[in-house]
């Protein structure tokens, strides 16, 4: 395996070709072989018992979870339980006859992550279409304009939740990462200290801490008669938080810019908000944008965190159909369901940043 | 084909290279007697460097045949190993190991690949710092050092191996103009001294000084060879004219 | 001093500075008044007086005494025995497991780089929380009941109870051999730091480190008394136990993190220009020697600065224990400030310590990457 780093070309003769990569890059060695015979064994085996238990064995439908389980003698997956909860656990508690709504709210968020993705819509139209469909989407969620039915947040649950709590969270913290990179840059000490006081705890702390904070410490802070919403005191957290992991962002991206061009700003008499706005902050986030997708991977891997404080998020739900009288103890096709779902979402996204990554690095050198 | 009748130290025979549909290497030919210095040029992109790093296996040729000092190279890890403690190789970027000192970066092969006792190694590289005048700047690192004095570094580090042959990917293509001469007096004694080399430089008045034989290489192919008096004075090639002009030019 | 005159830009930005900590404080005197009103109101106390009184809450694992006769105090120390005790493990596996999956991603074979790409992927794009419920859940319903429990070692009992194996009964030679074991680290260090001959030094150490504990234990009359676990009505009596909550946590945190890890390492270990490897294997050098004695070394000056941050967010990573039941730091201030009632006071302690940790892993990196640029390159 410490032969890892010879050079391989490749030769315009098909069948020579494969059979010569197979030997160079399978049987390469004794050891190298020996790996080839077992991975192949393993993976077989494990292929075999998977494809056994998914599709083989499974039960497509039944009227309940003993009779599922009856069906396919013990040794099957119940896809049918998913075909009955699947519904509950990507919506959860939201009003049945309006589901429709927050399957707009997921298509939404869908799509513009997907037209993220176009490199010519990168920049300020992008950010106005991002603000407008979380808008959108907040009001479609919430209703009571427009003839919708409103709908409480403890009602919210499920992947529109998880989406909203990373979404809204990044949006909101995104703005507020921007004045605490800027501060901490700052030539004041005073707003410096600040800035690298208020960096520096968040990022020492775990973020189910920040949660607990903002949970349960919240309605202390606030004057007798003020209530804020399970929900919100969530997202507040969550902003608090991100707000920080995003500062650092944002200020690689600022460091990785030449003292020159800030010097060039001053020199032709942009003041600073001018110099900051038009020149500086366009290329450093333009640098922090594939950075600035990974803390946004791992914000909406984080929102797994609500379960604990109470709110009804994509795992919660799927917990809640597990321990269903009538179909108790499905683990593996209730979590596989969510994993596969979280997955695609992580998955896509990281995908794209490190695309973004390798044609920005490819434009700079 | 040969440089007089000198026994064959390198021979090429009709070997072949593609990336992927791209022709790097398009039926090379060559011999390089015992105690022959050739230098190689051609434009960027020639193949220059591909030919002489498949000599010593940094990349594979794909066919044909490459035989060095009699022994054919296969993908025969021991075979290549063996070949490569006979060839040494200093590059363009210099490839000095950033965490080891000048005197470790030359006795890292002896002491591993030789298996020579410290004291002996130390003995040795401290004779070539000497043979390339910089034997003041052992216990110093390489990013101390400036450009020419690190390429001097990096050939008194392939010398240590004692090789056969010595190869140099365009050695002074990345030094600056007042540190190349420096390196090119050190490559000039090498050749003085009777080394088998094969060099691939833009340096025209080198060639002339040292080589035995010129080859030209255009697209992946060896256009021309020659003695060095007969390439310069009277090239048959029109690609080979065209390619001096430019480089002899200012 | 110079006299200010008005636009001087330095007087607006004192200004400025007093405006800022101005605001920033009075934000915090109300938060801090609001907060002491509806504590007095709901009749809960301020101040850390709680630490003293009695817990009144069995931990069902610890590695220090605790009865719930303990004091909040002490049961709080619990957790962060707890918690320093699994991120120090998770922190060792999850280094071993993550190197070698790194390694992996460069081998030659290729379904082997592909068996390494699909665990980094499908590992680091599903939540932890989701991957330690699956774990704990595995290790409870998968695991044999207590009757049929799985014996893998004679006297080694794995069942829905967790982990159960013999340990030696203490006797004050082992506390002469742990005395030892330190001086022979001591002696080793410094042998190889100043001794001669690489080579020689590094036996003379070895030895030693193996040797003298072993010395003092023969020379104390070698007493290995086994306390040995046994199937009673209810439960195993005797030995030590690992409770599935702690294996889950284990588990579940070393495979999550390995997966970073794996990548740090990698990267790492391409982030060392191919010119490097390249000269290293034309003066002779085979790819083993070539990774050991020119890749690594620079490889890990790349790796060691993210590696830590990875070990710090391992050990915030274990207050997810909360979800399965696992008694550490969050866990305790949680139920804590149940009883309680004190949040603000539990959880700033809380914070504190997690902040304590980070800071000295904080410290650790910068002296490490002085350490790193104060030599050569």
């Amino acid at each position: 395996m410490a032969d890892a780093f010879l050079a391989n070309g490749k030769r315009p003769e098909p069948a020579r070709q494969a059979w010569r990569w197979m030997r160079a890059n399978l049987f390469g060695g004794v050891f190298s072989s020996i790996a080839t015979l077992l991975a192949v064994y393993l993976i077989a085996r494990a292929g075999w018992a998977l494809a056994d238990w998914a599709v083989i064995h499974a039960v497509w439908s039944a009227p309940d979870g003993r009779a599922c389980i009856a069906a396919s003698g013990g040794k099957g997956a119940c896809w049918a339980f998913l075909g009955y909860w699947a519904r509950f656990i990507l919506f959860g508690r939201y009003p049945y006859a309006e589901q429709w709504r927050p399957l707009v709210v997921v298509v939404l968020f869908v799509a513009l992550l997907l037209a993220s993705c176009a490199r010519r819509l990168l920049g300020w139209r992008i950010a106005v279409l991002w603000l407008a469909g979380i808008a959108i989407n907040l009001v479609l969620m919430a209703g009571g304009v427009a003839g919708l039915e409103p709908v409480g947040t403890d009602r919210w649950s499920g992947l529109p939740l998880t989406l909203i709590l990373a979404i809204v969270g990044l949006a909101l913290a995104f703005p507020l990462a921007i004045v605490l990179a800027l501060a901490r840059r700052s030539s004041m000490p005073a707003v410096r200290a600040l800035a690298v006081a208020y960096i520096e705890l968040v990022r020492g702390v775990p973020l189910i801490t920040v949660l607990f904070m903002a949970s349960v410490m919240l309605p202390l802070f606030l004057p007798a008669g003020v209530t804020v919403n399970n929900l919100l005191r969530a997202q507040l957290g969550f902003v608090l938080f991100y707000a920080a992991y995003l500062a650092e962002v944002v200020r690689g991206g600022l460091q990785a810019i030449p003292k020159g061009q800030e010097e060039a700003a001053d020199a032709l008499g942009l003041g600073f908000g001018r110099k900051m706005a038009l020149v500086i902050l366009p290329q450093a986030l333009k640098i922090a944008i594939p950075p600035l997708v990974n803390v946004l991977i791992a914000g909406f891997k984080d929102t797994t965190l609500v379960t604990i404080i109470g709110l009804f998020d994509l795992m919660s739900t799927a917990a809640n159909a597990i321990t269903d009288p009538r179909w108790r103890g499905f683990y593996p096709e209730a979590y596989a369901f969510v994993a596969v779902i979280y997955f695609a979402f992580c998955f896509f996204m990281s995908r794209y940043s490190q695309a973004l990554e390798r044609s920005l690095a490819g434009g700079r050198r | 084909m040969n440089g007089g009748d000198r026994p064959a130290m390198i021979e090429l025979r009709h070997v072949h290279k593609w990336y992927g549909a791209y022709h790097a290497l398009n039926d090379i030919s060559l011999t390089v007697g015992r105690g022959e210095r050739v230098v190689v040029c051609g434009p960027s992109g020639s193949g220059k460097s591909t030919m002489i790093r498949c000599i010593n296996r940094l990349e594979t040729h794909e066919a044909g045949e490459i035989v060095v000092d009699g022994n054919a190279l296969t993908g025969d890890l021991k075979q290549v190993e063996a070949i490569r403690r006979e060839v040494g190789m200093v590059f363009q970027h210099f490839n000095l190991f950033p965490h080891l000192t000048v005197l470790d970066n030359l006795t890292l092969a002896p002491i591993w690949v030789r298996r020579m006792r410290r004291k002996e190694a130390e003995e040795l590289a401290m004779h070539f710092l000497e043979r390339v005048h910089i034997p003041e700047q052992a216990a110093k690192y390489p990013g101390q050092l400036s450009g020419g004095q690190q390429q001097r570094v990096a050939i008194a580090r392939a010398l240590c191996m004692r090789p056969q042959v010595m190869l140099f990917d365009e050695p002074t293509s990345a030094l600056d103009p007042e540190m190349i001469k420096e390196v090119l007096d050190v490559m000039v004694a090498l050749a003085e001294e009777g080394m088998t080399m094969i060099c691939v430089t833009h340096e025209m008045g080198f060639a002339r000084t040292v080589a035995d034989m010129m080859v030209f290489m255009d697209a992946g192919e060896i256009v021309e060879r020659a003695p060095p008096a007969q390439f310069f004075a009277a090239p048959e090639s029109d690609r080979t004219r065209i390619f001096l002009s430019r480089i002899l030019g200012h | 001093m110079r006299a200010f005159s008005p636009g001087d830009p330095r007087l607006r930005a004192a200004l400025a500075q007093i405006a800022v900590a101005a605001s920033v404080v009075a934000l915090a005197a109300y938060l801090v008044h609001n907060a002491l009103v509806n504590l007095a109101r709901e009749g809960i106390t301020s101040g850390f007086g709680y630490l003293y009184h009695q817990a009144s809450f069995a931990i069902g694992e610890s590695l220090i005494a605790y009865t719930p006769a303990d004091s909040y105090g002490r049961a709080l120390l619990v957790g962060l025995c707890n918690t320093l005790f699994v991120a120090s493990l998770g922190v060792v596996l999850a280094t071993v497991l993550g190197t070698a999956i790194g390694i992996a991603r460069l081998a030659r074979n290729w379904l082997v780089r592909q068996a390494a790409l699909v665990y980094v992927e499908a590992l680091r794009n599903v939540p932890l929380l989701l991957q330690l419920i699956v774990w704990w859940d595995l290790l409870r319903v998968s695991a044999p009941p207590l009757r049929q429990a799985w014996q893998p070692l004679p006297d080694v009992f794995v069942s829905v109870r967790g982990i159960v194996f013999p340990v030696p009964v203490y006797a004050p030679v082992y506390r002469w051999m742990g005395l030892a074991l330190v001086v022979a680290l001591i002696a080793g260090w410094a042998m190889l730091r100043w001794g001669r001959q690489r080579r020689v030094s590094a036996a003379i150490a070895a030895a030693l480190v193996a040797g003298l504990p072993l010395a003092v234990f023969v020379a104390g009359g070698a007493p290995l008394a086994w306390n040995r676990p046994v199937l009673h009505f209810f439960n195993f009596v005797g030995g030590a136990s690992l409770s599935p909550e702690f294996a889950a946590l284990l588990f579940g945190l070393t495979v999550y993190t390995a997966a970073f890890i794996a990548e740090i390492v990698r990267s790492g270990i391409e982030g060392v220009s191919r010119g490097q490897t390249e000269a290293a294997l034309a003066l002779g050098l085979n790819p083993a020697q070539t990774l050991r004695l020119v890749v690594l070394p620079q490889a890990l000056r790349i790796i060691v600065p993210p590696m830590l941050n990875e070990y710090l967010a391992l050990t915030k990573n274990s207050s997810l224990a909360i979800a399965i039941g696992y008694p550490e730091l969050m866990s305790i201030t949680n139920t804590t400030l149940n009883q309680t009632g004190q949040a603000v006071e539990a959880i700033a302690l809380m914070m504190a310590i997690y902040l304590a940790i980070s800071l000295v892993t904080s410290l650790s990196m910068n002296w490490f990457n002085r350490r790193v640029t104060r030599v050569g390159p």
